[in-house]
């Protein structure tokens, strides 16, 4: 590890990487091969022929399930879900809790634990720092230990859990730049230095403890940590959540800032889609452990195909334009215990037809989209649909924004 | 400062009559030796039935301490609190749980803000027993109020420990319980920035309809303005601990005043904000958004607190506090440059010709 030339190379050096920004793509699921049910851990995790990475990208999940296995049977979080994260890309995974987004991330780097099992697929790693692309799914502990964080960093939810309570910010970065880089006491002191610049936190706070910083200085030490080996993939799992919109704007413009000078690809889970649109290249919308809409996040908010996307987008109060009527999604995301057949948004979908209890949730290309990689799981719902008028006659609804279209039953009916 | 602010006619007054009066509240915690944290300065608010206010800024602008003030729970350090008229004292238990059936407080953390080991049932029927006398018929209240807040079928839901509901059931039967008390006035300090955002509609229309139904006063508590936008009448921006500006809530976030203001109109997140600093690089728009976010005790002792993150700031506003000022008749903004912060504003008539549509 230590010869590798990257490793080397001061951190906030500009990579050379930023020259082939991969077109964005959608693996189409009918292309897959069918993976019989993957026997890890294998011996070999390097890759056949056919299992080449798309091209450009740095991370490829293809056909992962996990499944939570509990006494009252299986719980589907992620159903075979395809997604590529090319060089240098931001891609934004939407959805609410429960729907399965941290499942997939955490399950791709193999960080979850029983009683979640990956059942199925493989997720091929590339960057560049390795010789060729391997299967995150079959590699061995040590392959293994080595791609975490040395590869692929994440910044956890709650940076005040995530970061050890008893040592002080420099402590926790020494630790994790001696666990995944050889260098010597002096240069990882300095590198460690170094990182704080890089996210905006004075020196002076290298001996705080973490309970003497605030939220979002917390989140800024968690991104620094994350950075501290230059991975290629960064996993953000709700990153500023917990902080309000001025330091949120704040972290998140230093952070593809970075992300430029640096050249790393992010993976970025948050159920605030309105936050995506501004950040993210492309969107992955899932629901109930299946994506139901990709696609560049201008397409998303131009025209966005599948009812539970405008759903999202009909959820938050927007700042500027005229005041709009607001529908939200009204009910709660459906039992994976045992998903009923068809669409799994049947239930609050505006749009319910009844054949939507045969719709196999493939993923489909729009076709009057901009986007040509554009793809939704409704068969039946365009951008351009009009929504069906809903069953109770709407109210009349200003100035109060409560009269949607009915007010919500609630989230009864467990 | 407070003479002037008396003259700026709340927006939410329309609504209904006063329920509640805040004048100069202030409150200072010690900390440590010889230092003291002026959590809330001078904070002046009124609460009409039927009516939303909103309290708006960012972690540590004194919104939560305000909120507990107005709520009994932390004693003033100076002010005054009347409610219906009459000035309020909660120096003993028995006028503090009779102020509580007049005032409720809803937390943010639906997790932690009902108790583990006790069912929704337990959770509703203490406070009716407590406000509503020996004489409350228990059972159907508590089935009504659950009717009320729509978690349905109620009896289901009533032997349920708060660990067997989702985060927005759980917000519901915080809502539910402060309702038990019957009170005029609710305070909703963040009552959905736990809640994801799919759920927060709901819970907010919920919220809204709950005003119009028990005709409540309302203080909405939130750093995000954009739903203050949507589910309040008047505004009240607050920055570490002082009101830096109030007006009717479209006009505040469409026409913001305040240098402050300024910079959390420009933080939301918007889709339609096509120039965004996220993607397209290298450009940075509106006020500085570079400035440190500041704890409290970073705020300036001397002059206007935003001056350190301010762009307009000079030597006045290092010296000088702003009060706040006069825009319009329902719009007031505490800076000394709002003829360079918002031109548009500080002509002989100000506040945008914006429709509430």
């Amino acid at each position: 590890m230590s010869a590798d030339p990257a490793a080397d190379s001061a951190i906030g050096h500009a990579s050379s990487r930023a020259d082939g920004r991969a077109p964005n793509r959608i693996t189409d699921r009918a292309a897959h091969r069918a993976t019989g049910g993957a026997a890890y851990p294998a011996a070999d995790s390097s890759l056949a022929d056919a299992d080449a990475p798309a091209p450009g990208s740095v991370l490829d999940i293809r056909d992962l399930s996990v499944v939570y296995r509990t006494p009252i049977g299986d719980v589907r979080a992620v159903d075979r879900v395809n997604l590529a994260l090319g060089v240098g890309e931001v891609v934004g995974l939407a959805g609410e809790s429960g729907s399965g987004k941290s499942t997939l991330a955490y399950g791709a780097c193999r960080l979850l634990r029983p009683p979640a099992v990956i059942t199925d697929g493989s997720v091929i790693y590339s960057g560049r720092r390795v010789s060729k692309p391997a299967d995150i799914l079959k590699m061995r502990p040590d392959e293994l230990r080595r791609l975490r964080w040395r590869e692929i960093a994440i910044v956890f939810q709650s940076a005040m859990n995530a970061l050890n309570p008893v040592l002080n910010v420099r402590d926790q970065l020494l630790d994790v730049i001696h666990a995944h880089l050889k260098m010597p006491r002096d240069e990882a002191r300095s590198r460690a230095a170094s990182l704080l610049d890089l996210v905006g936190i004075p020196r002076s706070r290298l001996r705080s403890y973490p309970h003497e910083l605030s939220g979002g200085m917390r989140q800024r030490v968690m991104i620094a940590m994350a950075l501290a080996t230059e991975p290629e993939v960064i996993i953000m799992d709700e990153p500023t959540t917990a902080l309000d919109v001025v330091v949120q704007r704040d972290i998140l413009s230093q952070i593809v800032e970075l992300k430029d000078t640096l050249g790393f690809s992010i993976l970025f889970i948050t159920h605030d889609l309105s936050l995506l649109l501004e950040l993210a290249d492309r969107i992955a919308v899932m629901y109930a452990g299946q994506f139901v809409e990709i696609a560049t996040s201008d397409e998303i908010n131009r025209e966005a195909a599948h009812p539970y996307t405008k759903g999202l987008l009909n959820s938050f109060p927007s700042l500027r334009g005229p005041r709009r009527e607001l529908a939200g999604i009204p009910g709660s995301p459906p039992d994976l215990r045992n998903p009923a057949r068809g669409c799994p948004f049947v239930p609050r979908c505006g749009y319910a037809r009844p054949q939507c209890t045969d719709v196999d949730m493939r993923l489909l290309a729009v076709a009057t989209s901009r986007d040509p990689d554009h793809v939704t799981a409704c068969p039946f719902v365009l951008p351009d649909t009009p929504v069906p008028p809903p069953a109770p006659p709407s109210p009349p609804a200003p100035p109060s924004p409560s009269a949607g279209p009915g007010i919500p039953a609630g989230e009864q009916g467990t | 400062m407070s003479e002037q602010t008396l003259t700026v006619t709340s927006a939410a007054a329309a609504r209904g009559p006063l329920a509640m009066e805040a004048i100069s509240l202030s409150k200072d915690f010690r900390i440590g030796r010889g230092h003291t944290l002026h959590a809330v300065r001078d904070v002046s608010l009124n609460l009409y039935r039927g009516a939303v206010v909103a309290l708006v800024g960012e972690s540590g602008s004194g919104k939560s301490t305000a909120a507990k003030l107005l709520a009994g729970q932390e004693r003033l350090t100076s002010g005054t609190i009347r409610l219906d008229g009459k000035q309020v004292k909660v120096s003993t238990r028995s006028d503090f749980r009779r102020y509580k059936s007049e005032v409720q407080l809803v937390f943010q953390d639906p997790f932690s803000s009902l108790n583990p080991i006790h069912t929704v049932r337990y959770h509703l029927e203490r406070p009716v027993k407590l406000h509503q006398g020996k004489d409350a018929k228990v059972d159907q209240e508590v089935v009504s109020l659950m009717e009320q807040v729509r978690l349905t079928p109620a009896k289901q839901f009533l032997a349920k420990y708060p660990h067997e509901l989702s985060g927005g059931q759980r917000q519901r039967v915080s809502f539910a319980r402060a309702l038990a008390a019957r009170p005029s006035v609710l305070l909703a300090d963040e009552p959905v920035s736990m809640l994801d955002v799919s759920i927060r509609l709901e819970i907010l229309n919920l919220l809204d309809d709950l005003r119009e139904r028990f005709h409540l006063a309302m203080l909405y508590i939130t750093h995000d303005i954009a739903s203050a936008r949507y589910f309040a009448d008047e505004i009240l921006v607050m920055y570490a601990g002082e009101i830096v500006e109030r007006g009717p809530a479209e006009e505040v976030t469409q026409f913001p005043a305040h240098p402050y203001t300024q910079l959390l109109v420009a933080s939301a997140p918007d889709p339609d904000n096509l120039g965004s600093t996220l993607r397209r690089r290298g450009r940075r728009q509106g006020p500085s958004t570079s400035g440190r976010p500041q704890s409290l005790e970073g705020a300036a002792t001397l002059g206007c607190p935003f001056n350190p993150r301010c762009p307009f700031a000079d030597d006045l506003c290092r010296q000088e506090d702003p009060a706040l000022t006069q825009i319009s008749e329902t719009r007031g903004a505490a800076c000394w440059h709002l003829d360079v912060a918002a031109p548009e504003l500080s002509g002989p008539r100000g506040g945008g010709a914006t429709t509430t549509e």
